[in-house]
This record gives structure tokens, C-alpha cells and sequence, in this order.
């Protein structure tokens, strides 16, 4: 028996490199990060498991569903939002299903620590028609990554395993197991299933259907989803690591025998019907003032289901939709306590202390940046105008001492953003983003935007590397990152080049002015490495 | 047995450094633990903070339940006020009391350490004093875990093991820095809990905290500081407390001297 001391991430990825995969795949994204780093450190040195990270999640998709048609085992990483991006491949791959092991690892953050919304992924797995595995804890984590990808071999189906910030980001202490081999490469020889023409779309849609009965039947049966009935008039049903909070305030609560609550633990989706139809069933039959608690870390996903359109009848249904948990943010062993003692949730005091975002490093280039930015939007007289900026560390350029930014949406949007208002007439119409989010969703608007000659200013911070998520390899910068930009249809002319410093400050005002006047595509590049990059 | 700490620092300061040692110690303890912690955005210079509960039961909740923490242990003093609503009604704060100063609205360092005053149980350090007399700016995580060790159900000597491991790939002279980091952290820490449990005010205490030198204070020397202000001349030194600092303290009080000898600890400079 190995035990080793693993972050939630990293009990995944370890349980990936012991299934025998060939390669992990995806784009970093906190908290979801860990889990290719912990591969590419771990994997043997004979280059045996490919660790790639793909210019965004929607490739890192593609490749994985092109590693599992070879009939080898492939792991995709992503964060909740990047599924956005994944979107498309990930519910045609639902269609052509999997060949070898193929196990979708999302994170999803609820209470957004670093994210710009709290979307919860077991609504897209639902959407998919693909089975959700959530585990509760770090051992979970190991074990039903284990599970997933025997189950994605046996259904031949893409799996999710679904993490939130809280497990993805804990460590603790984690039993391991024997890793099993390697698949050979082994070849998918069915062009049918795998070319969806609607002809063989619609037969890959039905086959879809006709997996799910035995994805319910799954579920039903799987040990992961635990019932245990007691006498209390209360029933929890508590999904992922919900049931830790769950469990933590039972321990203080501890209730009289007649009083404990039964227990609906989910943590394999679709969920079990005929178990929760039983749970619901005893505890209805407990009588008056018979409740249903439901606690998840995310959307009311389950309670949303158990209440339909109407609500249970005979037993009142709790939880986020009824205010017995806050609607938003993610759940804590406080607020389980106080949703179980029937407590209000109170608002979240404010502080008397000062807040203390993050910022930008000392020395930052983007620092440097934004302060000839502003410095040259003022020269300019410009009254109206604005910065679209992006997903970055950048992104920081929100706060004092810079409030430089007016919008930060999506990954790429900054792009298109300020395309579309120059296009509605906003004149100067500027877009901040960096390397690796340009070379992630950057390209494709600017590509339309240059063929137009769209009057915007798209300045690309370059610091060769993505930053914000540690550091890890970008897929084009300095030269390489210029020549996409003029192979995009960039005019050379209005392909301006600056190193970011104090001392350049009069030049890039000067070079910012020039371009802002420019009534055209122009593109700056702002390159200097990351002061983290040595 | 049960733990609650909650970290607390700036990103940046190597929070995840103490919760590295802790768990280890924790693991090799044969106990179970928890540990939550801050990556991504917030890990640029912002507040950050880690959930660790050790238990020789199985622990539940990744996070610490509120007025649940034996300790809050921060490397930072204005952060360490941040998660005072989780501190048990005995929990401990230890804290460095330097700050780190990268927001414009940062209050008045008296206004901190005013309301640090207030917490029910103190234990603060100057983090950045004794980091460098110890080698290296950069090891006042290190001082604060060492603050805070006497308050670990974990043995120092385990701690220590796991410091020395993580700066072990860095070099011998950086492992040797963090340890005497860790050590006069120890050392200074005791030396404000035996201060308060003197009866000395906690400002009085405070003022001393601020002059305490990693040189002149050694491990375990906690009974001399208490003798010192509680024996027949205490009176007499607290009227001068604000002359004095711990490396005159024995000088100005013989009988505390000749224990001092006696133990064979406390000054190392003892000639000056």
C-alpha cells in the first residue's frame, strides 16, 4: 500500500498516469492546472506519455478524441469556462463516443476565485448524455479516475470527472494502487461512426440513447452513490463534497438517534432514479414536517430535478432555490450547519479591513504598458472610446494605480469586442490580451477584422508565456507571434513592435498615438518577457 | 486530537512553504489532514490563506469551520486580522508584525497592531528582523512557523525535518538559513508567551516583541523570561521596560543572569 500526499488535481493525474494513457491534453486554467502539470512532471522519461497543451481547450479536445480513435487512453484538462470553448467537439464526441479510455477531468469554481462566472459542468455532462463521475475527497479523486476510464472503455463514452476549486486545490493523504498497462495502438476502423454526416449522425444519436439505459443502470448500482436511512424526519441528499460539510456539521450537531437525517450521498451522474425514488418515498412517509435537504457545491443541478417545474409533493424541498443555502458561492461547513439547524443564511459581513486584491508584479511589462496607454489615450483628446481587455494577468490592469480596462469577457473577446464597437461607430476602439490568450481565441476575429480593415488597436502584451496559471509554454511569441499577426492580413506598416520599460515610455506614447489615429487594423506588440520567466 | 490553522499571508510569501512542513510532520505524525489552498489570480500579490486540519480521525471539510481555529498562523500582521472570525474562543494568533505594504489604503501599523492587541491570545514576531539576522529576508515564513510550532501537536524536530527537506534541492547554506529562521522564530515566540504569562501587559510585551533580537534569545530559555518578571526585581524592570531589551534584560537582573548560567543558554554574546 503506497500513501502519498496529493492536491485533488493531482490525485487525477495520477490515476490518469495509472491507467496507462498516452497523453493529456487541454489548456491551463486554474484551478484546473495541476492536473497536466502533475502529469508532465510525473510521466516516464521515455517520452512514452505526451503531455501537450493545446492553444485552447476546443483542440486539447480534439486531440484527446484523436488519441482515444488510435484506441489509446487520453486524458483532456480543462476549467469550467474552457468547457465553453470545448463545447463543440465535446458533445459531437458524445455522438461518435470513445474508442480507447477517453475522461474529460473539468474544474469547475464556484465563488469564482479566479474565474468570471461559477457554471456548473454536470449540466453540460447531462447535456452530452455522457456519465459525471464527482468525487468527495483527494481518495475519491484517485479512484474514480481509475473508474472512468474503465467505464469510458466499457460504454465506449467520453466520461467526465468534474472537480471543484475546493478538492481540485486540497491536499491530503491518498492510498494509490497498481498502475494497469498501456492499450495498443489500436485503430478505430469504423468511418461510419466516426464521420458524422446527419446519416450517420442520427444513427450515432440513437446509439447515443441506447447507451443510457446502461449508464442509469451504472449509476443505480455504482458504490459511489450511498443511502444510508436513519429515523429522522429530515433527508440530505448531499453531491460530491458536499457531504463533507454534511458530515462535519452531523458531528457537531450530534443528534439523537430518532432525530439524525437519512442520507442520499450522489456522487455518479445521470443520478439514480430508483434510489433517489426510494429515498424520497421513506422519508414522505415519515409524515408531517417530512423535508428534503439537497446540498451541492454549485448550481441547484439535483434540487432543480428532484423539484421539476412543480415541486415534491408531501415533502418540502431545501436548498439553494429556497433560500434554506445562499443561491451563489460556494457551500462551507458553516452555511451546511445552519441549512441543516434550519438557521438563516446571514450576508457576508463587510469587512473593516482593507481589501487586498492581486495585482500586477513589480516590474510587470503590462505595467508599463498600460501607463503609456493611458498616457497616450489622454494625448489623444480622445472623449469617447475604449480598452477591451481580456483573460490574463493583464486583466489586473482593472485596479489602481492603472484602471486602464473597460471590459473583460471571455478568452479572445477583446478582439472581437472592439471590432464590433468600432463597427458601431466608437472611435479609438483599443484590445488588450496577451500572447497566449491571442493565440487561444485572439486570431480568429482579428483574421475577419484585418480583412476588413476595421479601425481598432489590438496591442498584444507579449511575455512569452502564460502567466496567470504559472507560467506554462505559449504557442507563439516574439517572431513567431509577429508573423501569425501579418500572416492574419495585418498591414506591415501598422505592425508596431515596443519593449515595455520606463525609459521607452515616450516612444510606445508616441507609437500608441500613431496607431490610435490610424483609422485601420493596427497591431502592437508589447514584448518583454515575464520578470518570473528567466 | 484535533487541529484547526488557518495560514495567512500575501501571495508571494510562502504560505505554501509552512503547509508543506506541516503536513509532512502531519503524515509522518501518522495523523490524517486537510489542506486547502490558493492558486491562480489571487496568488499575485493578494490576500491569500490555507485551510489545514490535522486529526487522527478522519477530517471531513476541506475548509475550517468558523470559531473553529486553534491557531491562525500569518506572515503578515494586517492579514492575520482577516481571519479573526475563525479563531476558537482559546485559539492563538501568531503573527509577524511586519508588514507588507503593496495597497494604498494600508491602515496605520498601530491601528494593526492595536487590533492585534485585542485578540484574546498573541504570539508575534518581527518576522523580517529575525529572517535576516538569520541569512535571508525571504525565510520570515519560516520565523513564523517556528512562532508557532509550540502551538502544533507536531514535534519541532519533526518540523524541522520537513524544512530541511524542502530547501534541500536550493543548498546547504539555504537549508541553514531557514532552520536558524525557524529557530529564533521558536525561540522569540516563547519569549512573548512567557512575557504575557509573566503578567506583563500585552502592549508592554509587544514593545518588547519589537526589540527582540534572535541573538540574544534562545529555545526553550521561556522559565528565565518569566523568572526575570516575576522575581524579587521584577518591579524594578518593568518601571524600565522601555530601556531595556532582552540583551540588557539579564544584566539589570543578576538572579536571572546566574540562571541563565546555570542552564547554560540565553546569551551567547554574554561577554558584552
Amino acid at each position: 500500500m503506497t500513501k502519498k500526499v496529493l492536491l485533488g488535481d493531482d490525485a487525477v493525474a495520477l490515476a490518469a498516469l495509472h491507467s496507462g494513457i498516452n497523453g493529456v491534453f487541454g489548456y491551463p486554467g486554474t484551478p484546473s492546472t495541476e492536473i497536466f502539470e502533475y502529469i508532465a512532471q510525473h510521466r516516464p522519461k521515455d517520452g512514452s506519455v505526451v503531455a501537450n497543451w493545446a492553444a485552447n481547450e476546443k483542440v486539447g479536445l480534439e486531440e484527446a478524441v484523436g488519441m482515444s480513435f488510435a484506441g489509446r487512453r487520453a486524458l483532456v484538462t480543462m476549467k469550467h469556462v474552457g468547457l465553453n470553448v470545448a463545447a463543440d467537439p465535446f458533445m459531437n464526441a458524445a455522438i461518435t463516443g470513445a474508442h480507447g479510455g477517453l475522461v474529460i477531468a473539468v474544474a469547475d469554481d464556484p465563488s469564482m476565485h479566479s474565474s468570471q462566472n461559477e457554471q456548473d459542468s454536470r449540466y453540460f455532462a447531462d447535456f452530452g448524455l455522457i456519465p459525471c463521475l464527482e468525487p468527495s475527497n483527494q481518495q475519491e479523486a484517485y479512484d474514480m479516475t481509475r473508474e472512468a476510464f474503465e467505464l469510458s472503455e466499457r460504454l465506449e463514452i467520453p466520461v467526465m470527472v468534474r472537480l471543484v476549486t475546493r478538492l481540485a486545490h486540497s491536499r491530503a493523504d491518498v492510498v494509490v494502487r497498481d498502475p494497469c498497462e498501456k492499450n495498443e495502438l489500436n485503430p478505430a476502423h469504423d468511418p461510419a461512426r466516426w464521420t458524422l454526416l446527419p446519416v450517420n449522425a442520427r444513427v450515432g444519436y440513437r446509439k447515443l440513447l441506447d447507451k443510457q439505459p446502461a449508464i442509469n443502470a451504472y449509476s443505480e448500482s455504482s458504490p459511489f452513490n450511498t443511502l444510508a436511512l436513519n429515523d429522522g424526519r429530515l433527508g440530505v441528499i448531499a453531491t460530491g463534497i458536499a457531504h463533507n460539510y454534511l458530515q462535519e456539521a452531523l458531528a457537531d450537531l450530534d443528534l439523537s438517534p430518532e432525530a439524525r437525517p437519512s442520507v442520499l450521498h450522489l456522487c455518479v451522474y445521470p443520478a439514480p432514479v430508483e434510489k433517489v425514488r426510494r429515498f424520497v418515498a421513506e422519508i414522505r412517509s415519515r409524515g408531517d414536517g417530512a423535508e428534503i435537504l439537497v446540498l451541492e457545491d454549485g448550481y441547484p443541478f439535483i434540487e432543480r430535478q428532484l423539484g421539476g417545474l412543480l415541486g415534491l409533493s408531501g415533502v418540502r424541498l431545501r436548498g439553494r432555490l429556497d433560500g434554506s443555502l445562499p443561491r451563489a458561492g460556494e457551500l462551507s461547513p458553516d452555511s451546511a450547519l445552519r441549512a441543516l439547524r434550519g438557521e438563516i443564511q446571514p450576508p457576508p459581513l463587510p469587512s473593516a479591513l482593507p481589501p487586498r486584491p492581486p495585482a500586477l508584479c513589480k516590474g510587470c511589462p503590462h505595467g508599463d504598458t498600460y501607463t503609456a496607454l493611458s498616457a497616450a489615450l489622454k494625448e489623444s483628446g480622445a472623449t469617447a472610446g475604449a480598452v477591451f481587455s481580456d483573460i490574463g494577468c493583464y486583466t489586473l490592469g482593472a485596479y489602481p494605480p492603472y484602471e486602464a480596462i473597460d471590459t473583460c469577457l471571455d478568452m479572445g473577446a477583446s478582439v472581437s469586442m472592439a471590432a464590433g464597437a468600432a463597427d458601431g461607430g466608437l472611435h479609438p476602439s483599443l484590445a488588450v490580451l496577451g500572447d497566449s490568450t491571442f493565440m487561444h481565441s485572439g486570431m480568429t476575429p482579428l483574421v475577419g477584422a484585418a480583412k476588413r480593415n476595421c479601425p481598432i488597436t489590438v496591442i498584444i502584451v507579449d511575455n512569452g508565456t502564460v502567466a496567470m496559471t504559472g507560467r506554462q509554454d505559449t504557442m507563439a511569441t516574439g517572431d513567431a507571434l509577429e508573423n501569425v499577426v501579418l500572416g492574419l492580413g495585418v498591414a506591415r506598416e501598422h505592425v508596431r513592435v515596443l519593449k515595455p520599460l520606463p525609459k521607452a515610455h515616450d516612444e510606445m506614447v508616441r507609437v500608441l498615438r500613431e496607431e490610435i489615429a490610424y483609422q485601420g487594423t493596427s497591431v502592437i506588440l508589447a514584448r518583454r518577457p515575464c520578470i518570473h520567466v528567466r | 486530537m484535533n487541529a484547526n490553522i488557518l495560514l495567512a499571508g500575501v501571495g508571494g510569501q510562502g504560505i505554501l512553504s509552512i503547509a508543506f512542513v506541516i503536513d509532512n510532520a502531519a503524515l509522518e505524525a501518522g495523523l490524517r489532514f486537510k489542506q486547502a489552498e490558493v492558486h491562480g489570480m489571487a496568488q499575485r500579490g493578494g490576500a491569500v490563506q490555507s485551510h489545514l486540519r490535522l486529526s487522527d480521525t478522519e477530517v471531513h471539510s476541506d475548509l475550517v469551520p468558523e470559531k473553529r481555529a486553534d491557531i491562525v498562523l500569518s506572515v503578515e500582521p494586517l492579514e492575520a486580522l482577516r481571519y479573526t472570525h475563525y479563531l476558537s474562543d482559546s485559539g492563538v494568533t501568531v503573527t509577524s508584525l511586519t508588514p507588507f505594504v503593496n495597497i494604498s489604503s494600508y491602515p496605520e501599523i498601530d491601528w494593526v497592531y492595536d487590533r492585534l492587541l485585542a485578540l484574546p491570545r498573541l504570539v508575534a514576531v518581527d518576522a523580517a528582523a529575525l529572517a535576516r539576522e538569520a541569512g535571508t529576508p525571504r525565510a520570515q515564513n519560516m520565523v513564523v512557523l517556528g512562532a508557532g510550532a509550540d502551538y502544533l501537536p507536531l514535534a519541532p524536530e519533526s518540523l524541522e525535518r520537513y524544512v530541511r527537506q524542502l530547501f534541500a534541492r536550493k543548498g546547504e547554506k539555504i537549508v541553514d538559513q531557514n532552520l536558524a529562521a525557524f529557530r529564533a522564530g521558536r525561540a522569540v515566540g516563547q519569549y512573548h508567551t512567557a512575557l504575557l504569562e509573566s503578567g506583563l501587559s500585552p502592549e508592554d510585551a509587544l514593545s518588547l516583541m519589537r526589540r527582540a533580537s534572535g541573538r540574544d534569545i534562545v529555545l526553550d530559555s521561556a522559565p528565565i523570561w518569566r523568572e526575570a518578571f516575576t522575581g524579587p526585581r521584577a518591579a524594578s524592570l518593568r518601571a524600565r521596560l522601555q530601556e531595556i531589551d532582552p540583551k540588557t534584560l539579564l544584566r539589570l537582573n543578576d538572579e536571572t543572569a546566574t540562571l541563565a548560567r546555570e542552564r547554560g543558554s540565553v546569551l551567547n554574546d554574554g561577554g558584552e
